[in-house]
């Protein structure tokens, strides 16, 4: 049998395009490697989300949107594609498990993962004081001192929530300034539990089984020091899930998918939408407009 | 709605369910608070089914029993520890698809 559409991901951008897919009567389904929500299911609290008012968690949001999704027909299947290849006007998606599944189109809603350091300790450290997860692992750290690197939204809000297990957080931002929401900013500027380091990066980290130490160098003056913690949180950007699709579809150089105002990629009958298309902002609100528009062009193209 | 062929382990009994067992063990180490916990629990179900009598798959909430996360250096959730004998295995940390933990649970199964 061959599917309408194909959606690969269940996050917001895929469970948005579903709903609308649904409704259109698209036949189809999303495929999800894990269970649906993405990025969002590590996201402490999600307060810009149009509706709701005091803001809302995001497992209660993924909730909402997967429960909101299955209203209209189409069903989340568990699985990961490893490969799409087409095959006249149609796909073939080839799936880790062996299956291979049939589809008239795609569309692409793999989101994105966390940015690593790429510096020494901190591969063999993960999971021993190394996170990329604060409402995970920020329980671990009830009165110990951690780190989180980055200056960005999701950095200075974890550093936010980490401080009501952390007796001390420290964020390292490589700039003198933080690129973070200005309401963001003002909330960890006059938490006295944030201390700020500037312009530093992280160069290593220390530690024999658990985290011990984080080596530091100032950019602006080139010196070294070593600060002792217990933990380092790492929020340093993301890096697109596309790498299924490398040398199908276009892409930008770090792999972020290119498309059209409809979401059209560069294959006709290939969609993406959410956070790994190539866009100026990556949120919950913008991904879900995206992956109602990929179902509304497939619609229309198919027609 | 987890699989009923998921056993449920405690410090308590985490000597005798998960070291002593006759079989390999994975242990997924879990807090209802975690959301990627919560992501990987649709796979870790299905794995019960499928692994049935060659690998015990288990669950220990790291909220309620403190100490064997403790033991293990766990500082992270999710955690997935395979045991054998005795003996750690593999330990797999974070969310990850369905194809990464087989590949660990074909080391013993």
């Amino acid at each position: 049998m061959t599917f309408d559409v194909i959606i690969i991901g269940g996050g917001p951008a895929g469970l948005a395009a579903a709903i609308y897919a649904g409704r259109a009567k698209l036949g189809g389904i999303i495929l999800e490697k894990m269970s649906p929500g993405g990025q969002v299911l590590i996201t402490d609290f999600v307060e810009n989300y149009p509706g709701f008012v005091e803001g809302i968690s995001g497992f209660e949001l993924v909730e909402k949107f997967t429960e909101h999704a299955k209203r209209f027909g189409i069903t989340v299947e568990n699985g990961e594609v490893s490969s799409i290849e087409p095959v006249g006007a149609e796909f073939n998606l080839n799936l880790t498990d062996g299956r291979t599944i049939t589809s008239k189109t795609v569309i692409i809603t793999t989101g994105a993962t966390h940015r690593k350091l790429g510096v020494k300790g901190e591969q063999e450290l993960t999971g021993r004081g190394v996170s990329y997860c604060a409402t995970c692992d920020g329980p671990f750290f009830k009165d110990q001192v951690v780190a989180v690197v980055g200056g960005g939204d999701s950095a200075v809000q974890e550093a936010i929530f980490l401080t009501k297990f952390a007796k001390k957080v420290y964020l390292i931002h490589r700039r003198d300034q933080l690129r973070a929401i200005k309401i963001l900013q003002e909330r960890a500027f006059s938490n006295d539990k944030i201390e700020f380091i500037w312009n530093s990066t992280v160069e290593e980290i220390k530690g024999k089984d658990q985290v011990e130490a984080i080596k530091i160098v100032n950019k602006l003056t080139g010196e070294t020091s070593c600060l002792n913690v217990d933990g380092v949180f790492i929020f340093i950007g993301i890096e697109p899930t596309t790498h299924f699709v490398k040398g199908l579809v276009d892409m930008d150089q770090r792999g972020f998918i290119k498309t059209d105002e409809w979401m059209r990629t560069s294959v006709k009958g290939i969609y993406a939408a959410g956070d790994c298309r190539k866009k100026p902002l990556l949120q919950i609100v913008t991904a879900v407009a995206e992956g109602a528009t990929a179902a509304f062009a497939v619609e229309h193209d198919l027609a | 709605m987890s699989s009923d062929k998921i056993i449920q382990v405690s410090d308590a009994d985490f000597d005798e369910k998960v070291l002593k067992s006759d079989i390999p063990v994975l242990v997924d180490f879990w807090a209802a608070w975690c959301g990627p916990c919560r992501a990987i629990a649709p796979v870790i179900d299905q794995l019960a089914e499928e692994y049935e009598g060659k690998v015990k798959i288990a669950k220990m909430n790291v909220d309620e029993n403190p100490a064997t996360p403790g033991k293990f250096g766990i500082r992270a959730i999710p955690t997935l520890i395979l045991f054998k004998d005795g003996n750690v295995v593999e330990q797999i940390t974070g969310a990850v698809g369905k194809t990464v933990i087989e590949n660990a649970l074909s080391k013993v199964a």
